[in-house]
């Protein structure tokens, strides 16, 4: 009854998203129609009918259903419960189903609490987020239904992928998906703007919080993916360019660049036609991720649910979606003046510099994901890795990061750079003494060394800013930009660190042998079983001494999982201020030894540190965009009073 | 008429809408291959064959080194026959990793000690597990792992000298 209930509401809520373009539509059509009423209402009905079916998706996989084919599929019912939630989401189906859920939501939301757009733009807006969840729900019900019935109840379930069984890794997709699908609101209030022709100021500080908040959200879910992956994996690394990576790096790359171009747009009334795209380009990005993921068309190591007639039906949304949103920017773009002038050496000009460098990277990624698509056609295989994406990403990186640190310093509109020299000197004086230290440590590569000069020269720009200002009367949104380009930064620090003084150990030890790594003796104690609620393990208890400091105790495990079954290695860390100690069980060697893997990663926590701060930076500038709003309003609210008062 | 510039994005997007749907139209792998070419290697862990080697685990693969694994047998002749371009490619930077099917460690020695050894490591697949989990049928055999330990490439056969480029250029491509 669970599953045939959720069923309904989705097939019910795809009839209010049919009903919400509709309606939208032909009140657009004949301007003053009472039709119009209809699409708040179902944009709101719709959101909840979603949630709902959610709930009722979760709640099977909480009790381990058996007749349900999705549950038989990914879940088991010696799991964990936190485990069997998650794995609700840990696949195609049911991860689709959390996308149109949060899909609708948004769509939800936005009827309620959207309050600035002007009426005709918030009617187009309605209908395009309903035309697009429209073709989800299609993609939901004809082709993937998560609530499909077995015809005859499985005795047990075949577990979820041992590698997603992780918390980390649990709360990690609907991150990245709030994210994802937030930018579907930015998508849709582009084409709103489009049909409309009203691409104002105001439609950007409408647009601006609903980006904001997609692009804290991104940031957090590729943070927390990029330690998962290091951690979980047990490879020690935390970023593969892999295609499936790339997927989520994509629409971060294009969201940054809205954020900034819509802070143009909102500020100085320019960039319009360039914002509009870029509201474009993230959405698509997000579906283009979701299309390389799933469609098997390259091949990755975390690739899921791969299966060619789910791609040509996800290709099918994605000309319609992107092709028509392409094709009416294309109409429309050249009617959407440019907007406000302004001099090369400005705030402006900066944010330019900075949006057509994320798009070169946007570019660049874009290329090596598609690049082995496009060698296939011409029968050859080929795999592009870091060593094309490392350099190329870094030829246009580490401009950006000047000019982050350029930027901010500047007025809108018309600046000189010798009017804002004294700090950036001051800021290049940082970076070449970072540069100096690390030349003094050890002989890193190239980029590596620029990295940690750029990032300090970045880090020290953006503190910078804060001289001679009243730190307590600086609006949020600005401190808002200080801690996310220093997040920027410190993570940028952190990988090059990371990729600069990493030592790594190998050895094949007796219980009681000790390997040294880096500053580190590390001594194998003991090797003992240990079994888990649904694993059972190999775990290597190591003491770990940094220098001549205090012991520490380390825990890697060798993992076998029973369903399905699987072998995976937990890795075990000791995290000091000044890095990582990463340790990995190997397997039994010869002669009563055991394969120990160590790794030193001096300031490797930077990297995450430095995505937290980002986030952050995210959060507060929404926090004052949106105080700074409501004040507006209730000043507004207040004239309008008072006027009313008068007369009367 | 600058409007073109506009309808620039879309020419992009339809080209790759184009290729994309040609590319999920295509009947994959005309010719014989792994169907595994592409996918990684599935989990694994091997026991040393040879007591100067250490054993092979995935995790091995998977250490941003592409590699070559070779199948091979002290028990096989063509082995024996290739062991010069396994040598070769070796002296030419290719880091080689072994998997000894269904082999006494005696034996391994005795062939190691006759024909060199070009193996970084060397696991024993004592039940074929390995071979046949990664579409392999027969000995020798070599596949082009990527440092993700994803099998790039597969050689079925003996590696004469002129397939000695070919393997170089195929570990290049997988990032080497």
């Amino acid at each position: 009854m669970i599953a045939e209930l959720g069923l309904a509401a989705l097939w019910l809520a795809a009839a209010l998203a049919a009903l919400q373009l509709v309606a939208g539509v032909l009140a657009l059509r004949s301007a003053g129609s009472d039709i119009a009423a209809l699409v708040r209402p179902a944009a709101v009905v719709q959101g909840f009918l979603t949630t709902f079916a959610f709930a009722m998706l979760v709640w099977l996989f909480a009790r381990t259903d058996l007749s349900v084919k999705l549950v038989a599929m990914h879940s088991h019912s010696i799991k964990p419960m936190i485990f069997k939630l998650a794995g609700a989401w840990g696949n195609h189906e049911g991860s689709m189903l959390l996308w149109i859920t949060v899909m609708s939501a948004a769509g939800a939301l936005i009827a309620l609490a959207e309050r600035r757009l002007p009426e005709r733009t918030m009617l187009a807006t309605l209908a395009a987020q309903g035309f697009v969840a429209l073709g989800f729900y299609a993609f939901l019900l004809l082709s993937s239904n998560p609530f499909e019935r077995l015809p005859v109840p499985a005795f047990e379930g075949n577990g979820l992928n041992p590698l997603l069984q992780d918390i980390g890794m649990a709360f990690h997709p609907p991150t990245l998906y709030v994210g994802y699908v937030g930018l579907s609101v930015a998508f849709s209030f582009a084409v709103g703007a489009l049909v409309t022709r009203q691409v104002t100021p105001d439609f950007a500080r409408a647009m601006r919080p609903w980006v904001l908040g997609a692009w804290i959200f991104l940031t957090l879910g590729i943070t927390a993916g990029s330690y998962w992956a290091y951690y979980e994996l047990g490879w020690g690394g935390w970023w593969f360019w892999d295609p499936v990576e790339n997927a989520a790096l994509m629409p971060w790359l294009a969201a940054t660049a809205l954020l900034h171009s819509v802070g143009v747009l909102a500020a100085r009334d320019a960039l319009r036609a360039w914002t509009i795209m870029l509201g474009v380009v993230a959405f698509s990005m997000s579906m283009l991720g979701t299309f390389l993921v799933r469609s098997g068309i390259l091949t990755s190591v975390h690739a899921f649910a791969v299966d060619p007639e789910r791609g040509t039906f996800i290709l099918a949304l994605l000309a319609i979606y992107i092709g028509g949103a392409l094709a009416v920017f294309g109409l429309r773009a050249g009617s959407v003046a440019e907007g406000e002038r302004f001099a090369p050496v400005s705030r402006e000009g900066a944010l330019v510099v900075n949006n057509v460098l994320l798009s070169a990277i946007l570019g660049v990624v874009l290329l090596g994901t598609l690049y082995p698509l496009m060698t296939e056609a011409f029968g050859v295989r080929v795999s592009v890795g870091p060593p094309y994406f490392d350099p190329v990403g870094a030829i246009f990186f580490m401009p950006m990061m000047v000019v982050m640190a350029i930027g901010p310093f500047l007025r809108w509109r018309r600046d000189r750079l010798a009017r804002v020299q004294s700090p950036l000197i001051l800021a290049g004086i940082v970076a070449l003494a970072m540069l100096a230290l690390a030349l003094a440590l050890a002989t890193p590569r190239v980029l590596p060394l620029l990295g940690l000069a750029v990032g300090a020269g970045l880090a020290a720009a953006s503190l910078l800013a804060l001289r001679g200002r009243d730190v307590r009367r600086l609006p949020l949104a600005t401190w808002g930009m200080v801690v996310a380009h220093l997040g920027i930064a410190v993570a940028v620090m952190g990988m090059a660190s990371e990729s600069a003084f990493t030592k790594e150990r190998l050895a094949a030890l007796r219980v009681g042998e000790a390997a040294t790594v880096g500053p580190w003796e590390v001594t194998l104690q003991e090797v003992t079983p240990v079994a888990g609620p649904n694993w059972n393990a190999i775990e290597g208890v190591m003491i770990a001494r940094y220098a001549d400091g205090a012991p520490r105790r380390l825990a890697p495990q060798a993992r076998s999982f029973w369903a399905p079954p699987t072998e995976t290695n937990e890795s075990a860390l000791e995290t000091r201020w000044n890095g990582q100690l990463y340790a990995v069980l190997g397997k039994a060697a010869d002669g009563g030894r055991w394969q120990v893997r160590l790794w030193w990663k001096p300031f490797v926590t930077l990297i995450w540190y430095g995505g937290v701060m980002i986030a952050l930076g995210g959060l507060l500038a929404l926090i004052g965009r949106v105080r700074a709003d409501l004040k507006r309003r209730t000043v507004q609210r207040k004239a309008a009073e008072r006027r009313e008062g008068m007369a009367s | 008429m600058k409007q073109w510039r506009f309808f620039l994005p879309l020419a992009v997007f339809a080209a790759f809408a184009g290729l994309a749907a040609y590319q999920l139209n295509q009947p994959k792998d005309e010719f014989v291959q792994s169907a595994m070419i592409g996918k990684p290697v599935p989990a694994f862990a091997m026991r040393a064959a040879s007591p100067d080697r250490p054993g092979l685990t995935q995790a091995d693969l998977a250490d941003g080194r592409p590699k070559l694994l070779n199948i091979w047998a002290s028990w096989c002749v063509p082995c024996a026959a290739e062991a010069p371009q396994l040598a070769a490619l070796e002296a030419q930077g290719a880091t080689i990793v072994g998997v000894a099917i269904r082999d006494r460690p005696e034996d391994v020695a005795a062939f190691l000690a006759r024909y060199g050894n070009p193996y970084a490591r060397i696991g024993a697949d004592d039940l074929s597990e390995l071979q046949l989990s990664i579409g392999s049928s027969g000995v020798p055999e070599t596949f082009v792992i990527d440092g993700k330990g994803v099998i790039r490439y597969q050689h079925i056969g003996d590696v004469r000298a002129e397939h000695v480029p070919l393997l170089l250029d195929e570990l290049r491509k997988a990032g080497g």
